[in-house]
């Protein structure tokens, strides 16, 4: 319970801006008109690959054969999800472009 | 000396780097809401994720060490572009739910597996410190545990889109779920109070935390019928956000960290949004109300009238205003470039043709729109349910192609059926109804549709693809 309680302490910044991003992510898309959920959800899918990130530095220094391992398999799908997503989206917005 | 100025000029890259990357992901999405400025947005996010990754793999420090294995991530980060890029490509339009939930489960696995392997080499001054009951630990559990859940839920999601898995709806689910999740709270509760030297003595009981949650997450979308799979997508890629989020915290990355909240939050509330457009909460999708045929609707009463193409030709021909209601049956007969030919054709013949665009048709909230532009059908004919339903009782014919719920008469009449309060369009207002169907067979939500016994409905069965085609070649022949 006291290391939950240091955490807090020591992690207090990050804690503030968690909440804050909260609200942020809230306010940003509630007023997404309902043809353009699919592109949106797809596009928050593809940044949630940010993952990506920590399936780099665990790959990084990775120092056992099964780590490395490991470690290679979560880059690829971390990869796979950023640029999955991302084309994907394109994908999609490319075709509501063509009309206008 | 001068390392240590480098070193340190190198972190403020990569700060600066992540700060950037946070502004680009918020631009993104706020851009992504809008219709106008949406590829942009998709483009500005992706800019930023190259940014964060980047600056990574250049400028990253763990103790002073650099990232290693180099070519290995590089090659890593190759094979997962290249097969990303190829699916994402190749899949067609109407496969696109499944696919979001493909890479969402993707993303949720990686974050697993950081959890999983992370865990082994906590600090062992920390547990020297304040046991294994600390943040690090809780992050570390929570990632694997929701990043488990979220590919896990995701994986059998596709499998359903796919028509690969069916539906699971025993009464006693709900309870075996909430067994399930006691337990892994308990798990971790119990993870996190034991007396150890180091985090690595309990690996196993992490691996037996991962398995339960694999289950779990199968568990949780098996008995969620089809129809409510775009809200459990949303809701997991959430998920996976905050999973991403905990890694955040675990490496003190700010970029994980505001990726993933945003996303989490977002998701969250685009599952409402999405919930609200089909006038359900939550927690009725997530627990499984919908009872499946559980309601006869009065039984099937009155009598079903066929029509014959060239009748429905004629008619169509000869009227001033005509309304589509397209459907998932459109999309899977691939019917929607077809469908276009024959609203393109009665426009040569001065008939007004609309789309009535249910918000949930389709497979997700906004997923015929992309199916239709994808066959090239103006933007400005494509009206919002709510908009056109005023007009309807003016108009001539509405021709519902492979839909069913969403023009279902009962979410209005029948206080007892599932789908009741869901906003529909209100087909039976036209003068006249056609309605193409494969069969008699019933919509996602398994009820009966009193619309098809309507007085002023006509049936035209046969798959849309066919029946379209022969359709237009009835209406070129007058």
């Amino acid at each position: 319970m006291e290391g939950i309680l240091d955490f807090f302490m020591a992690n207090r910044g990050t804690i503030y801006m968690v909440i804050l991003s909260v609200f942020l992510g809230i306010e940003v898309i509630s007023h997404v008109p309902a043809i353009l959920h699919t592109p949106l959800m797809s596009g928050a899918n593809a940044i949630h690959g940010v993952v990506i990130i920590g399936a780099i530095i665990v790959m990084g220094h990775a120092d056992t054969t099964g780590a490395m391992i490991l470690g290679f398999l979560a880059v690829v799908l971390g990869t796979l999800n950023v640029v999955g997503g991302f084309v994907v989206t394109d994908r999609m917005l490319e075709m509501f472009k063509k009309k206008k | 000396m001068n390392d240590v100025m480098h070193f340190s000029a190198g972190l403020s890259i990569l700060e600066i780097s992540y700060i950037l990357a946070s502004v680009l992901f918020i631009l993104g999405l706020k851009m992504l809401s809008h219709p106008l400025s949406a590829r942009r947005g998709n483009l500005l996010a992706a800019i930023g994720m190259v940014l964060a990754i980047a600056a990574t793999l250049l400028f990253h420090r763990k103790d002073g060490e650099p990232i290693g294995n180099i070519g290995w991530v590089l090659a890593a980060m190759a094979v997962g572009t290249a097969i990303g890029w190829v699916i994402a490509r190749r899949v067609k339009m109407t496969a696109m739910p499944q696919l979001v939930s493909f890479f969402n489960g993707m993303g949720g696995a990686a974050a697993a597996l950081i959890s999983l392997m992370e865990f082994p080499h906590v600090s062992g001054e920390l547990i020297m410190k304040s046991g294994m009951a600390n943040g690090h630990v809780l992050a570390i559990m929570l990632g694997l545990v929701i990043g488990t859940v979220s590919w896990a839920g995701s994986m059998i999601a596709f499998g359903k889109l796919d028509g690969r898995i069916g539906d699971l709806r025993v009464k006693a689910m709900k309870y075996v779920n909430l067994s399930i999740l006691a337990a892994i709270i308990t798990f971790i509760v119990y993870i996190m109070t034991r007396d150890v030297a180091a985090s690595a003595e309990l690996t196993h009981l992490v691996i037996i935390l991962f398995f339960v949650s694999v289950v779990y997450g199968v568990l949780f979308v098996m008995p969620i019928g089809g129809a409510d799979m775009p809200v459990v997508i949303s809701l997991l890629n959430s998920f996976t956000g905050v999973a991403a989020a905990m890694g955040g915290f675990l490496y003190q990355n700010q970029a994980m960290l505001t990726g993933g909240i945003l996303v989490g939050s977002a998701g969250t509330i685009l599952t409402i949004l999405m919930c609200r457009a089909m006038n359900r909460s939550l927690l009725n999708v997530i627990i499984g109300v919908f009872g499946g045929g559980g309601t006869a609707a009065a039984g099937a009463s009155g009598t079903i009238k066929e029509v014959s193409v060239t009748d429905a030709a004629v008619l169509l021909s000869y009227s001033k205003k005509v309304v589509i209601v397209p459907g998932y049956g459109l999309a899977v007969a691939q019917a929607q470039h077809i469908c276009h030919e024959l609203d393109k054709m009665l426009e040569e013949k001065g008939v007004e043709v609309k789309y009535a665009i249910h918000p949930v048709a389709g497979r997700m909230p906004g997923h015929m729109n992309v199916l239709l532009a994808e066959a090239d059908v103006p933007y400005e004919q494509l009206v919002e349910s709510d908009e056109i339903n005023p007009d309807l009782p003016n108009t001539d014919v509405i021709v519902v192609i492979g839909a069913n719920d969403v023009v279902n008469p009962a979410a209005e009449d029948d206080p007892s059926c599932p789908i009741y309060g869901m906003p529909i369009v209100k087909a039976r207002d036209a003068k006249n109804i056609i309605v193409m169907k494969r069969g008699m067979g019933k919509g996602y939500a398994a009820i009966e549709n009193m619309l098809f016994f309507n007085d002023k409905t006509r049936m035209l069965f046969g798959d849309a693809k066919s029946t379209l085609q022969a359709l237009v070649n009835e209406v070129k022949a007058l």
